[in-house]
């Protein structure tokens, strides 16, 4: 499990799916969400199987969540903020809803 | 040693060794490795029959013939390999954006509908409701629209890698990382200077997309292939929505729109520029509105293999026969009808006269 190498700056929060989540200020999501424990962030498009974030740099695609109903954002390049409603990506999004 | 060499390891030059293999000859297959313009990863991924051949009559039965092959093939490459190709055929829409094109696309119809005889052909004009029930989500700019139940899409990267493996499976020689420098007759064959050496064979293909141009005279063919520069987007993965391609947009198997079509003359220039992207978006935004909150993910440029006209060229060698040459810019949907049309013809030593108007002579003024 990680743990945060340096604990200091502003305690905020938000929510994934629902669940309270502290982060510091300067976390992305992806980060604040891995040393809350949280490694299953999406469901796959193709397979359902459960996946999370990986390269934390913007390449891999696999931290998607929705963030604030907007579908499919990279966890690991979005800065948490408080107040954020984070929820799983749970399978592919609806192109046209 | 082998009965044919085939120069060219893209969706050309695999299609019809693969279809050599079944044909019981021995192939060789030497790939040029990633430094090549690699039209074949960078197709769009249609099967696509309507509106092509106007004015070319032999193309538009050589484009359905392939159309007509493709479940065969898609069937047979999944049991060689267990690769699906992706392939699908729920029919074609081409759209019209304005009430001038669309008088232009309906007279298109006619006329092809006259050459070749509704049986043959089948494409539908379709009006503004008609079209909205086939597809959701179409934006109030398109005015009407073709169907051809003739045609459908795959993955061009999954095509590829089931031909590879059923080369190798049936097995025939693949040599990667063999950019040939020069053909030229040996004996009774033919030999290719390689990066990995001399390479010889009884027959000879050359399917080198672009770089055939430069490799023919060694043969004595004149293969006069220019590059065309097209641009793709692909969008983020969405839940399926589009039943069937058009020819600007579809949705993948997999979930992610791809959006293209573009036309440009730059030389060999691989460059993405935004000014294209820019317009190949709009377009896309303007038939379907949804497109527009989807992110982009990846986007590429590629080089069609462009013969004067637009049509393959299909040809053996006159000065040294047993060579041959194979060039189109639909590698994806020509695959079947190389793999199990003109694979056959070659192995017999002979092209077949239903393409015979598909030789270079035809853009040699001075021939008549």
């Amino acid at each position: 499990m990680p743990t945060r190498i340096d604990a200091s700056g502003e305690r905020i929060a938000f929510t994934f799916d629902g669940q309270r989540v502290e982060a510091r200020s300067g976390d992305t999501v992806a980060a604040a969400l891995i040393a809350a424990g949280i490694d299953a962030t999406r469901r796959s498009a193709l397979s359902g199987m459960a996946r999370g974030p990986y390269c934390m740099m913007g390449i891999c695609f696999d931290c998607l969540v929705a963030i604030d109903g907007v579908p499919n954002r990279q966890a690991c390049m979005v800065e948490a903020r408080e107040g954020l409603v984070v929820t799983t990506q749970d399978g592919a999004m609806e192109a046209l809803s | 040693m082998s009965d044919v060499l085939v120069v060219g390891g893209g969706l050309v030059g695999a299609a019809t060794t693969y279809g050599l293999l079944r044909e019981g000859l021995s192939v060789t297959m030497l790939d040029e490795g990633d430094i090549a313009f690699r039209a074949s990863r960078g197709n769009f991924g249609l099967v696509w029959v309507q509106s092509k051949g106007d004015g070319r009559p032999e193309y538009a039965q050589w484009t359905r013939r392939s159309a007509d092959l493709w479940p065969g093939l898609q069937d047979a490459l999944g049991e060689e390999t267990g690769i699906n190709t992706h392939y699908e055929k729920p029919g074609g829409l081409h759209f019209s954006l304005s009430e001038e094109d669309f008088e232009k696309r309906c007279a298109l119809i006619h006329r092809m509908h006259n050459v070749h005889g509704a049986a043959h052909y089948g494409a539908e004009i379709l009006d503004a409701k008609q079209v909205r029930e086939l597809v959701p989500g179409l934006g109030p700019d398109v005015v009407g629209g073709t169907y051809c139940k003739h045609d459908g899409h795959a993955s061009p990267l999954y095509l590829l890698r089931a031909l590879h493996t059923a080369i190798e499976k049936r097995g025939g020689k693949i040599v990667p990382n063999a950019s040939v420098s020069a053909v030229a007759p040996d004996g009774n064959g033919f030999r290719a200077e390689t990066a990995k050496g001399t390479m010889r064979g009884d027959k000879l293909v050359l399917a080198a997309g672009l770089g055939n141009r430069k490799l023919g005279g060694g043969v004595g063919l004149d293969v006069p292939v220019a590059p065309e520069k097209g641009q793709i987007l692909v969008t983020e993965r969405a839940r399926p929505l589009l039943p069937m391609p058009t020819h600007v947009v579809r949705q993948t198997s997999e979930g992610t729109f791809m959006i293209g079509d573009s036309h440009e003359d730059v030389g060999f220039n691989l460059t993405s520029t935004t000014p294209t992207m820019s317009m190949i978006a709009a377009r896309a935004v303007k038939m379907f509105p949804f497109l527009k909150d989807l992110r982009l993910v990846r986007s590429w440029a590629a080089l069609r293999v462009m013969a004067p006209d637009g049509y393959p060229i299909y040809e053996e060698s006159a000065a040294h026969p047993g060579a041959f040459t194979v060039n189109c810019h639909s590698g994806v949907t020509l695959a079947a009808a190389h793999a199990l049309g003109l694979a056959p013809m070659i192995a017999k030593g002979q092209i077949g006269d239903e393409l015979s108007v598909f030789t270079a002579g035809r853009f040699d003024a001075n021939a008549h």
